[in-house]
């Protein structure tokens, strides 16, 4: 078992070129501009699920519609900023693991490409919700029905990501995988996704609690019966009922996940960011049963502890990564050094064989002609029948008497006949080379 | 080579990136370049225009506002995706070539990459502001301001693209001084952007004008006036984009003979060559007559007479990208890496050993008499699929059939000689790597091809065969052996020393 489990684990070569920037610079960046965009794709997605979810209670409530409304202009600017931070971290992924992270998109390549369209109908999706809005009014279900197709892609289009930053840390899986949905079904790919869109949950709680409450905010203009204390409440109540879950989902991830990552470290770094979350959760649960007036005691603390959870939570999915790649990285570097070497020695000794002519020295005179006519003209032209351009014979009919027009046309030829392609220039041959191909060509007899 | 081989058989690898860099760029250019600025425009002559009691035009305002709306749903939807979709598509397709740009160009993708994100934050902000600037003339021209500061960052991010493009086309200074400022100073740098800038305007007014067809109603004098309009700066932009690209026309052949070390005049660029000449002569001139007829009776436009044009000055710039992708053959990264993904400092180790040898994934780490067939479909794989499908678009049977007859049975050793010399010849393509059974087995897999309609489904569906010469087991017996050598030559210092 072992030993099969060897044989199939690849071992390719790196990029044989220098980082660009300090390795930890380079993880720096990486960690930050992912997080970055990772809170904007949270945004994105848990806006989508909550305007699908007011939309439904909308259709009893005037109150829940409007509010549907409200949520779905947000992911117009939060869906915009998701794509464009996406950059940099994949930037970053494609800097330092480029040998990992592309041997995984390549072998789930059909669906990598499809998050091009999949991504481009859910926003094309968000907006004619968002534009038809009052045109709809007549027709609300054929509104959910866009909302909840763009709901339905917003929460598949994570899983294609997942699967390749899950598949890019198990080398002994790739010969094993064959396309997306294989590897969909490696374990902990699930566990990871329920983590994430929990996540999205618990972030856009808190951002809706924070843009509905601004003071500048008209509340109300928009709402009938809702107050400002029943949204902040209920925004609340969805972080933290999120939060909560993730304390059971966590660990089924840590359990999940191969051993092979796992060091004190991890631990440490997932325990220290899940510690953090509790005062956070205690202040939003002292929040939502206490007065109304104080609902926003303690948001800023809140704000601040669950980003720094989230900051440990970034980390610790590094540290897991650079601890389950790392054997198998000192592999790569080994091969690809061997390789550099025989690369060198190879160049230096250069391989004679193919280089020189194959000359027949029983053709006398023309031996050398007719080498360079067998390595340069042979594919397109034969002795006595076409074959992509007209026979030697047929040459020698034209310019029997006329070596020095034979060899003006090898040097530039043209287009001459309607159906037969132009010949190509051979700029690799010398004067020389042209002088011993008109002699052989001319010494050919009919 | 190192990677797992992607591989759209029908489609052909190289047409999906062209094809989303195509819809790209006319996005990029044509939505976002030249159509904010003449979008601005507007919306500053619609407070030109107004009467005195009044912050702007409103009916002009309106109609300039819906146009926007269109400009930017599409550039924020499919322009950000075929953006990233560039990428995407390149990292399967290419993965190694893009791999080495970026250990490279870093930098200037960050750069490019924070220029890129105020874009975004601008168009964002010029959008989504523009019905509360109404409210009062300060905040309208400080719309209008930003109006002007999104085309500045529109075009400074398509002047950064532009020298990245440049340098992959660049091969000479790649080996000798990896770094950006040879982008810059790319011998068609200076041309292609003189071509690109005024293009873009041309392309921005004419869907402009497209639109105004939609979104005014017919005989009104509103659209006679935003016809008017549009015609003006079509016409102010048609001769400097001519004059653009004749001088990027001329510095194109120039710079693929500094660029490429082999001959430029392949049959294939002579033919697009060509063809460019005529569509840009047409393009420009359907666009000039529409733009004239706007002036002349600007009431009688009508959406069918505008969308002809439109489409054909697209076109123009779709086919602009085709070229500019062309030249770089044979190459990926000028002079460093092929198309077909090996380095060309790796050839003498290649046809030494064959490719077969080092590849990564392989089903046949070796050709023998029984595999020849398998062996060569592995070959095909790795020397000629980037460029090449079995039976789909620039099919590898049809490119042979082409030459040596349709429904004539092909002959290996005719292939194999072609194949062997072809990069002499078609200087498009790169030179095969591989040692001489290797290219036997490619000949007999060809042959197979043309008799069976075999296809290749790629590694995205197929998955991947390691090869044991690269496999864990391999390198771990590589390292003890060095480890062994190290051991041994320390031992023989010590004894030497002792004696
Ligand atoms: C850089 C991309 C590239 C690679 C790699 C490549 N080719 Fe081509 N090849 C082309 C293009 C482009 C054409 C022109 C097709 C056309 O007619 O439009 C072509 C044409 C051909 C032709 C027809 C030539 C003619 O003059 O009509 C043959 C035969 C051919 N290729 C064989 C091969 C073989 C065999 C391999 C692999 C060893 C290979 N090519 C690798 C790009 C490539």
């Amino acid at each position: 078992m072992f030993q099969l489990l060897q044989i199939n684990t690849p071992v390719p070569r790196d990029i044989p070129l220098d980082l660009p920037l300090p390795e930890w610079l380079l993880i720096t960046l990486l960690v930050v501009s992912f997080l970055m965009h990772i809170i904007f794709v949270n945004l994105m997605i848990g806006g989508t699920v909550l305007t699908l979810w007011c939309q439904i209670k909308g259709l009893k409530d005037k109150d829940y519609h409007n509010l549907a409304h409200e949520i779905s202009r947000t992911i117009t600017v939060n869906k915009s900023l998701a794509v464009v931070l996406g950059v940099a971290p994949l930037l970053s992924i494609s800097t330092l693991y480029a040998t990992y992270f592309y041997t995984a998109t390549s072998l789930t390549g059909g669906m990598w490409i499809a998050i091009i369209p999949l991504v481009t109908v859910a926003f094309l999706l968000t907006y004619l919700n968002k534009y038809t809005w009052h045109v709809l009014d007549k027709n609300k279900p054929l509104s959910i029905a866009i909302i909840a197709t763009a709901t339905a892609l917003f929460l598949f289009i994570p899983l294609i990501f997942l699967v390749n930053v899950n598949l890019m840390l198990f080398p002994e899986k790739w010969g094993t995988v064959k396309g997306f949905f294989s590897a969909l079904l490696l374990p902990n790919v699930f566990p990871r996704y329920l983590h994430f869109i929990c996540a999205s949950m618990a972030v856009t709680g808190l951002f809706i609690f924070w843009y509905m409450g601004r003071k500048n905010y008209p509340f109300e203009q928009y709402f009938e019966k809702l107050t400002r204390y029943d949204v902040k409440k209920k925004a609340y109540s969805l972080t933290l009922a999120a939060s909560v879950a993730q304390f059971i989902i966590g660990p089924l991830v840590m359990l999940t996940l191969p051993t092979k990552g796992f060091d004190t470290r991890l631990i440490l770094v997932i325990l220290c960011g899940a510690a953090i979350a509790l005062p956070a959760m205690w202040w939003i649960w002292k929040a939502i049963t206490g007065k109304p007036e104080n609902i926003d005691k303690h948001f800023g603390k809140v704000v601040i502890a669950l980003s720094i959870t989230v900051v440990f939570m970034g980390s610790g999915r590094h540290v897991y990564r650079s601890n389950a790649l790392r054997p198998h990285q000192k592999l790569v570097a080994a091969n690809t050094a061997e390789f550099e070497r025989l690369s060198k020695e190879a160049r230096e000794n250069p391989p004679t064989e193919q280089a020189e002519l194959q000359i027949d020295s029983t053709l006398g005179a023309v031996a050398k002609g007719a080498a360079i006519f067998q390595m340069n003209c042979s594919s397109c032209h034969k002795e006595k029948e076409k074959l992509v351009g007209p026979p030697i014979t047929e040459m020698v009919s034209i310019y029997a008497n006329d070596k020095d027009g034979l060899k003006q046309w090898i040097k530039a030829p043209g287009k001459k006949r309607p159906d037969y392609p132009q010949m190509p220039t051979l700029s690799q041959l010398t004067d020389d080379d042209r002088e011993e191909l008109a002699n052989y060509i001319l010494s050919i007899k009919k | 080579m190192d990677f797992p081989m992607f591989h759209l058989d029908w489609l052909n690898d190289r047409f999906l990136i062209a094809l989303i860099a195509i819809l790209h760029v006319c996005i990029n250019h044509g939505l976002a370049v030249g159509f904010i600025p003449y979008i601005t425009r507007l919306e500053q002559q619609g407070v030109m225009n107004s009467s005195a009691n009044e912050i702007t035009n409103k009916e002009w305002d309106a109609m300039v506002y819906k146009m926007m709306k269109v400009g930017f749903i599409i550039t924020t939807t499919l322009g950000a995706m075929t953006g990233v979709g560039i990428w995407l598509s390149v990292s399967v397709v290419s993965p190694s070539s893009i791999a080495s740009l970026i250990r490279v160009f870093y930098w200037a993708w960050f750069t490019e990459w924070l220029v890129f994100v105020t874009e975004v934050v601008l168009i964002l902000i010029y959008f989504l502001t523009w019905k509360n600037s109404n409210k009062s003339l300060k905040a309208k021209l400080r719309h209008i301001k930003f109006g002007w500061f999104l085309s500045i960052f529109s075009w400074i991010t398509m002047a950064i693209i532009v020298s990245i493009l440049g340098f992959m086309m660049d091969p000479g200074n790649w080996k000798t001084h990896h770094s950006l400022i040879n982008g810059f100073t790319n011998p068609i740098y200076i041309p292609q952007l003189l071509f690109r800038t005024p293009t873009a305007m041309l392309v921005g007014g004419i869907f402009g004008y497209l639109l105004t067809t939609i979104f005014t109603k017919k005989n009104t004098e509103l659209r006679a006036r935003a016809v008017k309009q549009s015609s003006i700066w079509m016409l102010i932009w048609a001769p400097l984009s001519l004059a653009g690209a004749i001088f990027y026309y001329r510095a194109m052949p120039q710079a693929m003979k500094d660029n490429m070390s082999t001959a430029v005049g392949t049959l294939q660029f002579a033919q697009y060559y060509d063809l460019l000449k005529w569509i840009i002569v047409g393009a420009i001139s359907t666009v000039v007559i529409i733009a004239l007829a706007g002036l002349w009776k600007p009431k009688k436009i009508r959406f069918a007479m505008v969308i002809i044009p439109c489409l054909m000055a697209f076109g123009f710039l779709g086919i602009f990208e085709r070229v500019r992708e062309f030249i770089r053959k044979p190459y990926v990264i000028g002079g460093y890496m092929y198309s077909n993904l090996l380095r060309e400092e790796d050839y003498p180790l290649y046809k030494r050993d064959g490719v077969l040898k080092y590849a990564t994934y392989t089903t046949t780490p070796e050709v023998t008499e029984t595999n020849k067939v398998e062996a060569g479909r592995n070959v095909f794989i790795l020397t000629c699929s980037r460029c090449h499908t079995t039976q789909g678009i620039n099919s590898i049977v049809t490119v042979f059939e082409k030459m040596y007859g349709k429904d004539k049975p092909f002959d290996e050793g005719s292939i194999a000689v072609f194949t062997k010399n072809m990069h002499n010849g078609r200087t498009f393509m790169p030179e095969f790597p591989g040692n001489k059974k290797e290219l036997e087995a490619l000949a007999a897999y060809i042959k197979h091809l043309q008799q069976t309609g075999d296809v290749i489904e790629g590694a995205q569906n197929e998955g991947v065969t390691v090869n044991p010469n690269q496999s864990v087991e391999a390198v771990v017996k590589l390292i003890d052996k060095q480890e062994k050598a190290k051991t041994d030559s320390l031992a023989k210092v010590q004894t030497a020393l002792n004696k």
